[in-house]
């Protein structure tokens, strides 16, 4: 057995155990860290249900990246979007405008969401589907995604007024 | 499913990755973005015994202009030249093409080095740098040397990279004021392998006429090719609509393309000729030249 220590901080929390180099971020997550919000969808690449961010901004797959690439380096999933019970105005937006059926899909199109209004505040729907892409959801038709998406960014850009420069 | 075991080296410079990579020969094999490398491996279509990771070399993580080239160091990602704003600017074929590279997630850890190493009959990058004549630095135990795309690209799979050597950057000359691209893909969805895609750079002399052309298909045989009877075809000639259906004509002749779920070889290859036109077409629309 390759077994290698990895040491990942994940939600602000250092979680350090030693695992098979071939063990996947995600398993990682779930199965170390205990952290099953992330799911694990198609296992191709394909769904995204698996997205977490990568240094605070940078959605990716982890399913598609080994537990070792993520050594030294920070993890957020899902778990961090409600500190104290309270919904991010994105897991509200989803509520309200109705944004998941079955759920099953809805990390991941939470945590592409979060990256995607932190690198555009304000996307346009196009902008929004086109940000969504990598993540598949098989009962809502999107609509309602792109919904949620759009009051979030209302309620996050009237929380946090633009700098004057901006 | 879980990849088959394999060693785990973590390389922190580019000594370290080569040392590695010499050791180990054939059953080494360079860890960048993983986004081809990690599902194949998933699937057990690759067992590679020796992983060398390079994400942890900083000196590899670049994307700059220097000397007349656009250099995009080994781990530089995808998403790196799709958020560039001068890269907007100036790079039309770049632009377009890292717009449409898989999802909008995996552009966040694939690399565009990696992409042209992994050589996939499929490539979006290795259509784009042939199309834009890239050169490929790669260090052996000779030291480095630099590899026209044309010789690096082998055969599906396959690269110039020999045992124990690996790329370091790619370069792709500066467009200049006079030169503009187009990158035109079909596929069924966001994420899945091309049905068929062109890429295209065309660069106009003062007199309006042709000076370059850089035109090739992906999606359309064992690896993505240059469509050289195109490219002698236009240079020299003031562009023309007949010109463009002459020269666009030219792609099926060379395309081998399997039959799928995508479309039927014919319908693929027809494909090939209507992408070319259109990159033509808008490529010298960028030059503000409607044939």
């Amino acid at each position: 057995m390759n077994e290698i220590p990895v040491s990942i901080k994940i939600n602000g929390k250092q979680v350090t155990a030693s695992v098979e180099s071939r063990t996947l971020l995600v398993h990682f997550i779930r199965e170390q860290a205990e952290l099953t919000g992330t799911h694990v969808g198609c296992d191709s690449s394909s769904c995204g249900v698996c997205t977490v961010l990568l240094d605070g901004d940078k959605p990716v797959k982890s399913c598609t990246m080994f537990a070792v690439m993520a050594h030294g380096h920070e993890i957020t999933t899902v778990e961090s979007l409600a500190p104290g019970g309270v919904l991010h105005p994105l897991q509200q937006a989803f509520w309200d405008q109705h944004g998941l059926q079955c759920g099953y899909c809805t990390p991941g199109m939470l945590m592409t969401s979060v990256a995607l209004l932190k690198h555009n505040p304000n996307p346009t729907e196009h902008e929004i589907r086109e940000g969504l892409s990598g993540n598949l959801c098989r009962c809502t038709g999107y609509n309602n995604i792109v919904k949620s998406i759009q009051q979030a960014a209302g309620v996050m850009s009237q929380a946090i007024p633009a700098a004057a420069d901006d | 499913m879980f990849p088959a075991s394999f060693e785990y080296v973590r390389a922190h410079t580019t000594d370290e990755a080569f040392a590695a990579l010499q050791q180990h020969g054939f059953d080494g094999r360079v860890l960048a973005g993983g986004q081809s490398l990690i599902p194949a491996m998933r699937y057990r279509l690759a067992r590679p015994a020796v992983l060398v990771d390079i994400n942890p070399i900083k000196d590899l993580e670049f994307l700059k202009e220097e000397n007349g080239f656009l250099r995009i160091g080994a781990t530089t990602r995808d998403a790196a030249l799709e958020f560039a704003p001068w890269i907007l600017q100036r790079y039309s074929l770049i632009t377009a093409v890292s717009k449409v590279v898989a999802d909008p997630i995996v552009r966040h850890m694939g690399t565009v080095v990696g992409s042209v190493c992994h050589n996939d009959p499929a490539g979006d990058w290795t259509a784009t740098s042939l199309a834009s004549r890239a050169v490929m630095v790669v260090r052996g135990k000779n030291g480095l040397r630099e590899v026209p795309i044309d010789e690096f690209l082998v055969d599906s799979y396959t690269t110039a990279v020999e045992e124990g050597e690996m790329a370091l950057e790619l370069k792709i000359p500066i467009p200049d004021a006079h030169t503009q691209g187009s990158y035109q893909k079909i596929e069924r969805k966001v994420g899945d392998y091309a049905t068929c895609a062109a890429a295209v750079q065309i660069s106009l002399n003062a007199d309006g006429t042709i000076r370059q052309a850089g035109i090739a298909i992906t999606a359309a045989g064992p690896i993505a090719m240059r469509v050289a009877a195109a490219e002698a075809m236009l240079v020299g000639q003031k562009p023309s609509l007949e010109l463009i259906k002459a020269a666009a004509a030219e792609a099926p002749k060379i395309a081998s393309p399997n039959a799928d779920q995508r479309g039927s070889s014919e319908y693929k290859k027809d494909m090939t000729r209507v992408l070319v036109g259109r990159g033509i077409t808008e490529a010298l629309q960028r030059l503000g030249v409607n044939a």
